[in-house]
């Protein structure tokens, strides 16, 4: 019992953020409600309703899961035909350098931007909740809104506006005279990824933030100010604490899609090809590993144990959230 | 032991998200009365620094799709320039290859209706079913849902592309319809909300009175759930119409790309070398793609925030 609780399918790490905002609006009366359930009489009618959702979710998660394991333990041979080579396949991941390049990539991407962006993500929401804000809704929703807008487009906009010909870049470039360097430099194509991941996001996890504040009764701000509690005080003893669960549950999300980052390199790649390898992020280098080099063993191989590595992570992030709750 | 244990330990629901009606906490009384300060104007900087971080992206969007071909090469990128071409940019967006735009177009609402609406109708008949049936197996449903939860999806990415084309189902709208159809988070949120929102009492009263199951469900339960099955739709709805992996695997032939595929196509087509350059039109429908996902989105956000704090079950 894990993050699984709310993880969805949806391969994209866009998607994967898609699930947890109502997933963390969800949280607290899952344990609150358990207590009163009240059994129903025990017959088989409730499969006519989870019934059709079983047997797509069988279709297109059980089985590709249960055919990837079954995947991973063979190859291709020379001579044509599938070979039994038990733990070949991950031997071989364990010690593919392009792979952990791939991985360190990632876990570096996940140290910087995650807390840039949740950092920002929770200045903003604290601010909507400050009440010495105006125009709140006006900015709750045009923070927001990237996150409607699809990722391939996102990646498009900043591309272009990163790119020496039509973008800011350029512009800057052409106002000052000077010749700055290009954000789809080998150098900084991680951080232009950041940027673009962290425009997308940040107006979601702002929204988990600002509805946990909601949720935070009333009574504790009167008390607070009665104790003569001043607004930083009131925000590191009463705020923070009571959004924790937010936070955690945005925490692992963040890691979840940090893996799993695709659209953009993927679409980047075509402006700054010498910037970004196939083996770019672990699910690029699956990815390019089973369509561009049919190795399909392989790369569910790859598949598995990038998922295995993502799965300890998340849960390590919440196991230090929960020890940091009982100190 | 879970992260759902963690937010429920905290002890605050952060219930705005999903429904005021079962959270232990409702919204209305965390804040009834908004607490109005002096405004600070170092605050308002900051957070109109950020709206513009937000907002400058879409504003380029606005503006370039304005411009004809040598104006987005040679003018100052962040105000209108030359020619104001955007409708004739529409209009080269919507011939451009025999009109495979609109095609592209059409796949995009086909997979979102059917897509994102049986993956709602699936969340909403499964979390119902969870919350208020006791069947045999209905243990190992949550233990193999939860379970596969935890996968990551890249994992399961090219398993499940290995195995549609095994099926003949790859390079066909069904490759991407079926896996847009499960929503595990919102058989999840379904689930919660309908333990709380619909009484037993009343279930019960209309079996009394002879009621079928299937009948209850339409007659009863589903006006119930109508605000759960809204923040189901429009998750589902934005990640359908955004999604871009699965479709990039699954589809072969561009007449069955959705958008997002299509537009990364033309994308890679500009900047290839040879390739004919058309980033006039990339923007254009760039801005076409995003229009009806933002008004559609601003629209349903608008029922999920009502739906939250109508009037309580209990």
């Amino acid at each position: 019992m894990t993050v699984a609780h709310v993880h969805p399918q949806q391969p994209a790490g866009v998607s994967t953020e898609t699930y947890a905002t109502v997933a963390v609006g969800r949280t607290a009366s899952t344990g609150a409600a358990g207590g009163r359930r009240r059994r129903v009489r025990r017959d088989w009618s409730g499969w006519w309703f989870v019934g059709p959702f079983m047997l797509v979710f069988g279709l297109v998660f059980v089985a590709p899961l249960v055919y990837a394991m079954y995947l991973s333990f063979f190859r291709e041979t020379l001579m044509g035909g599938n070979s039994f080579v038990g733990l070949e396949n991950y031997a071989q991941a364990l010690v593919d350098p392009k792979f952990w390049e791939a991985m360190g990539r990632v876990s570096i991407f996940l140290l910087v931007q995650v807390p840039i962006m949740l950092g920002l993500a929770l200045f903003a929401a604290l601010a909507l909740d400050s009440a010495r804000l105006r125009w709140v809704p006006f900015y709750r929703l045009s923070i927001f809104l990237p996150y409607a807008v699809p990722g391939v487009v996102a990646v498009m906009i900043w591309g272009y506006m990163y790119g020496s010909q039509f973008g800011l870049v350029a512009d800057l470039n052409r106002f000052f005279g000077v010749e700055l360097p290009s954000p789809l430099s080998e150098n900084l194509i991680l951080l232009s990824i950041g940027n673009i991941v962290t425009w997308e996001f940040v107006g979601y996890n702002m929204l988990i933030f600002f509805s946990a504040l909601k949720a935070v009764p009333q009574e504790l701000y009167e008390a607070a100010e009665i104790d003569g509690a001043g607004t930083f005080r009131t925000i590191f003893s009463i705020k923070l604490p009571s959004i924790r669960g937010a936070l955690v549950i945005a925490t692992i999300f963040s890691v979840i899609g940090s893996f799993q980052l695709f659209n953009e390199p993927s679409i980047l790649q075509t402006i700054a090809p010498n910037s970004i390898t196939t083996y770019f992020t672990p699910n690029l280098y699956a990815f390019n590993l089973s369509f561009a080099g049919s190795q399909f063993n392989y790369a569910a191989a790859i598949a598995i144990v990038s998922g295995v590595i993502t799965m300890v992570v998340a849960y390590l992030v919440q196991l230090a959230g929960e020890k940091k709750e009982k100190a | 032991m879970s992260a759902v244990d963690t937010g429920a330990r905290s002890g605050h629901a952060p219930s705005r998200l999903a429904s005021g009606k079962v959270a232990p906490t409702p919204p209305k009384r965390a804040k009834a009365t908004p607490r109005h300060k002096r405004a600070s104007i170092t605050l308002g900087i900051l957070m109109t620094l950020m709206l513009l971080y937000c907002l400058v992206p879409l504003w380029w969007l606005v503006v370039n799709s304005t411009k004809a071909m040598d104006s987005l090469y040679n003018s100052f990128a962040f105000w209108f320039s030359g020619e104001f071409s955007l409708f004739q940019n529409i209009v080269d967006t919507f011939t451009y290859q025999d009109g495979i735009f609109l095609r592209w177009l059409g796949n995009t609402l086909v997979y979102v209706v059917i897509g994102a609406g049986g993956a709602t109708l699936l969340a909403t008949l499964a979390g119902y079913g969870l919350a208020k049936y006791n069947f045999p197996g209905r243990k190992w449903v949550f233990a193999i849902i939860l379970g596969a939860m935890a996968i990551p999806g890249s994992a399961l990415a090219v398993p499940q592309f290995l195995l549609f084309s095994g099926l003949g189902l790859t390079n066909t709208p069904w490759s991407v319809i079926i896996p847009s159809m499960v929503s595990a988070f919102g058989l999840y949120l379904v689930w919660v909300y309908a333990r709380e929102a619909i009484p037993d009492e009343l279930l019960e009263a209309a079996r009394l009175d002879g009621a079928g199951e299937i009948r209850i469900f339409f007659v009863i339960a589903l006006r119930q759930l109508a605000p759960a099955l809204i923040t189901v739709l429009m998750f589902t709805v934005v990640a359908t119409w955004n999604n871009y992996f699965l479709p990039l695997i699954m589809l072969s032939d561009s007449a069955w790309y959705p958008l997002p595929v299509g537009l990364a196509q033309w994308s890679a087509q500009s900047s290839a070398i040879g390739g004919q350059a058309i980033p006039n039109l990339v923007i254009t429908g760039s801005l076409l793609t995003v229009i009806p996902i933002s008004a559609a989105f601003l629209y349903l956000q608008r029922y999920w925030q009502s739906g939250l704090t109508a009037g309580s079950v209990k």
